[in-house]
């Protein structure tokens, strides 16, 4: 059997980095091949060289066992390769009709022959069952939806390689069923797959077999059936992973921050994105707000940290109004934010570390006399912070930001926020794209904080963390808390029904 | 002994955040004398190699006289390279120094020819009224951005002309010279007292300029890299969102940032003008010493002492542009050439700096560059 792809040591080098060090890779006709890697580990420098994107510098690459030479995106769709990139590249207002045949319009003297066009594109949904009304505009359809154009825009370029990258990151649980058996379909109709993901259920549920990569070196290629999952994810870690989460029963005490029906606005079209909103946040506790991106968790975290004023309703911490006080003022009055952007909000990527751990604290008289830094007080206090939460770095305190991994920088930034000694901690996708060491990490401190009597509130997507951490759960839909869980007696699914706004129930706070 | 020093240069190469910057304004430089050679090749070869040494060494000349006429020249560049260099460390282009410039002149020169009654105070008083000045029409762009988010780029290239228009009306109606059709000339109390009259044996006109201008750069740099408010500033500057998540108020901090930014340019304008024999006019052009402040500022990567070097070459060009005219034919604008060639050359800086790492990785062994 002639694999309809084989990448032969394949090597890829950017400046400073080894993205791809002699990785091979074959897909067999008709599989679902997973490629599984924490971020940064070249699953996407590998595909994009697959897809034309970058050129390799060594190996080579065999399409149904002939060498080809792949330049450009063109010539991977002339070679049949497609690719669901993880953001869609859609026009918002275009149909789906339209979005499908972008590029690979078929004329008759200059005109499009949308009839024609209509009928494959309704031939190819019904036989790969991807149900999607070819006249509706990208922006009115779900996102799931979306992805479904994704695939039909592939499909429509006669592509019988389909890449999928991370393709249930933004998909209800509900959601990801169906794209699995989407898959399953296509697979069926003689289609071979690879799927990029750092999920092991997936890949358990889904693939055939899978291609290990860790920190660019292709560890190897195993079947599914014949290994567990702790196999798998000691391959992709290189060292064995506790999945559990040691987590007592929470001991919830006084209110520390409430909401009472916050509203908070869109800065440029002036509709409101966080709509009546009301919780109350208790110290021992981990309250979380799950949602898919999107449905006003942002808002509503500029309008409790200050960043966005509040249009109506009321913040109180600590009993007392909050809401038209300043972002210094919070910060002071025991709010610590780790934001969801980190490299936009919270580190100067230009500072030294230890300029970075003064953000929110320079003008504290430990720091400075009389306007003038204590240069000293500050390395100490850098160094401290980053031998506490294993912050590791190239120089030290004097490390720019800018050249550390998405990981460090975020446990800087937790380090931070934490030893400013505040009893409320927002943490907004803290382990977002990270890797599992640093996840690990996160996670325990989280848990800490709450057994030492803080109060945290937890924005997040992933809903296995979700679960994991949270003592209580509220659901964020379209701006509005659509219902209110305890996580002993939920699971993902119910949690995914009122994600996608299938179900709401009146939330009482 | 000698490869492991070579190894320890490699490492500075590769680990000092600085060395290419510096590497990248040295290529900068060299590229505009290259070019200003070729041009020079191109009117007269037979002169070019005597004309390029002529530029090169016009500081030299003329014992301490023409290194101290180096000095005076470059004391208004420095200023303004540092009110720009200042405003840029704070994620902001005053291209607008030109104004703040013409308006502290005027008001230098006004206490100059007015106030007589200071006596000694005098031309310290003209000093501090040009610094205030700038600082008021400084401000005019920084309150513009923080409250409305004017683009300060615009707001201050209008205030050029507004600034260079109400000069010349405030000119005409308050300090005219009819005869002269310029300025009045300010009282000799009023002049930056020369550094002459300290050191008998010196000839230049340098004067207490650059006594200021040395206090400017050091006060700036210790502000940019001591203080807290120094780190409010450049926190702003490099990451507007993180200053606001973290309380910095960037409000206030883009308006004193602009404020600093024209006092200084001001100060530049008063150093301009309280000199004798050179009188304001009443022309409708703008003045340069602001525009090539931008490019000294881009020479100096920003910061107050690079700064203070990349002007005190300029200086050092202006006198051989002096010495070009003297002993050859070719015209003293072959150093606007090349002053202008360096600006392109250091705007280009960023495409040198990735240049110069990659030829820095391509020498290093590898073995030698730990990554992170």
């Amino acid at each position: 059997m002639i694999p309809v792809i084989e990448m032969r040591n394949i090597t890829k080098t950017f400046p400073g980095i080894k993205a791809n060090d002699n990785v091979s890779l074959e897909l067999r006709p008709g599989e679902i091949h997973a490629l599984l890697g924490e971020n940064g580990a070249g699953k996407s420098t590998l595909m994009s060289v697959l897809f034309g994107l970058y050129p390799l510098d060594e190996g080579s690459i065999l399409v149904h066992g002939e060498e080809v030479e792949i330049k450009n995106p063109n010539d991977a769709n002339k070679l049949g390769i497609g690719m669901v990139h993880q953001h869609f590249k859609l026009l918002d207002n275009f149909s789906v009709l339209e979005n499908i045949i972008l590029g690979f319009e078929d004329t008759h003297r200059g005109f499009l022959k949308y009839d024609e066009a209509h009928q494959k594109v309704i031939a190819l949904s019904e036989k790969y069952k991807l149900k999607v009304d070819p006249d509706a505009l990208i922006r009115n359809i779900s996102v799931g939806q979306q992805q479904r154009v994704e695939i039909l825009k592939m499909l429509y370029r006669d592509a019988d390689i389909l890449i999928f990258d991370e393709p249930t990151a933004v998909l209800t649980p509900q959601e990801i069923d169906e794209l699995l058996n989407i898959m399953r379909n296509l697979t069926e109709e003689g289609k071979s797959i690879i799927l990029i993901t750092h999920k092991l259920k997936e890949i358990r549920m889904i693939a055939d077999r899978c291609t290990i990569l860790r920190k660019g070196k292709g560890i190897g290629t195993v079947t599914v059936k014949d290994v567990t999952n702790e196999k798998l994810a000691e391959m992709m870690v290189g060292r064995k992973v506790i999945f559990n989460v040691d987590k007592g029963p929470s001991k919830p005490k006084e209110i520390v921050l409430e909401a009472e029906g916050l509203t908070v606005f869109d800065s440029l079209t002036r509709q409101s994105v966080v709509k009546d909103v009301s919780f109350k946040l208790r110290e021992g506790e981990i309250l979380t707000i799950a949602g898919i991106e999107g449905n006003g968790q942002t808002e509503l975290v500029y309008g409790l940290t200050g960043l966005k004023p509040i249009a109506s309703g009321k913040l109180l911490l600590h009993g007392e109004d909050a809401t038209t006080w300043s972002i210094k003022k919070r910060n002071e009055e025991g709010i610590a934010h780790i934001p969801e952007d980190r490299q936009k909000y919270g580190l100067v990527l230009d500072f030294s570390l230890e300029n970075n751990m003064i953000l929110q604290q320079y003008n504290d008289s430990r720091f400075h006399h009389r306007g003038f830094f204590k240069f000293d007080a500050i390395r100490d206090y850098a160094e401290r912070i980053i031998e506490k939460y294993d912050v590791r770095s190239g120089k030290g305190p004097l490390t720019y930001a800018r050249s550390m991994s998405g990981g460090n920088q975020q446990k800087a930034i937790l380090g931070r926020e934490i030893e400013r000694q505040t009893n409320i901690v927002i943490a907004v996708q803290p382990t977002r794209g990270l890797d599992v060491g640093a996840i690990e990490f996160i996670h325990n401190t989280l848990i800490k904080l709450r057994d030492e009597g803080k109060a945290v509130l937890l924005i997040s997507l992933e809903l296995d963390e979700v679960m994991t951490l949270s003592d209580r759960i509220l659901v964020m839909y379209e701006g509005e808390l659509v219902g209110a869980f305890d996580p002993k007696k939920t699971d993902e699914y119910e949690l995914g029904l009122y994600m996608s706004g299938s179900k709401k129930t009146e939330v009482l706070s | 002994m000698k490869k492991w020093s070579m190894q320890g240069f490699f490492k500075w190469l590769n680990n000092s955040e600085s060395s290419t910057k510096v590497i990248s304004s040295i290529i900068a430089i060299l590229g505009g004398l290259l070019v200003g050679f070729l041009v020079m090749l191109a009117i007269d070869p037979s002169k070019a190699g005597i004309g390029l040494w002529t530029i090169l060494t016009g500081t030299f000349r003329d014992g301490t006289r023409s290194f101290g006429q180096t000095i005076h020249y470059s004391v208004p560049i420095i200023l303004t390279g540092i009110s720009v260099a200042f405003a840029f460390r704070t994620g902001l282009f005053n291209i607008g120094a030109t104004g703040q410039l013409t308006m502290g002149a005027f008001a230098a020169v006004y206490v100059g020819i007015n106030w007589t009654f200071l006596g000694p105070l005098h031309w310290i008083v003209a000093v501090i009224a040009g610094a205030l000045v700038g600082a008021l029409w400084g401000s005019i762009p920084g309150l513009l951005k923080a409250y409305r988010n004017v683009n300060e780029v615009v707001a201050s290239i209008m205030l050029n002309y507004i600034g260079s228009f109400l000069s010349i009306l405030l000119i005409k109606t308050y300090i005219y010279n009819q005869e002269l059709a310029r300025a009045l000339s300010p009282a000799a109390s009023a002049y930056l007292p020369r550094l002459s009259q300290l050191i008998t044996t010196h000839r230049s006109s340098l004067n207490f300029g650059f006594i200021i201008a040395l206090i400017v750069v050091a006060v700036t740099h210790i502000i940019l890299n001591k203080t807290t408010f120094g780190y409010q500033l450049k926190s702003v500057g490099f990451n507007r969102d993180a200053s606001r998540y973290a309380g910095i108020n960037e409000k206030r901090n883009i308006i004193l940032a602009m404020t600093i930014s024209g006092a200084i340019a001001g100060i530049a304008g008063a150093t301009m003008y309280l000199v004798p024999g050179r009188l304001m006019t009443i022309e409708s052009s703008l003045l340069q010493e602001g525009f090539t402040g931008i490019a000294i500022s881009l020479l100096g990567l920003s910061s107050p002492i690079g700064v203070l070097f990349a002007g005190l070459f300029y200086g050092a060009l202006e006198m051989g542009g002096f010495y070009l005219q003297v002993t050859t034919r070719f015209v003293p604008q072959i150093i606007e050439i090349i002053i202008a060639v360096i600006i392109y050359f250091s705007a280009l800086a960023l495409f040198f700096q990735k240049y110069v790492q990659f030829v820095i990785n391509k020498v290093v062994p590898e073995s030698e560059v730990g990554h992170e």
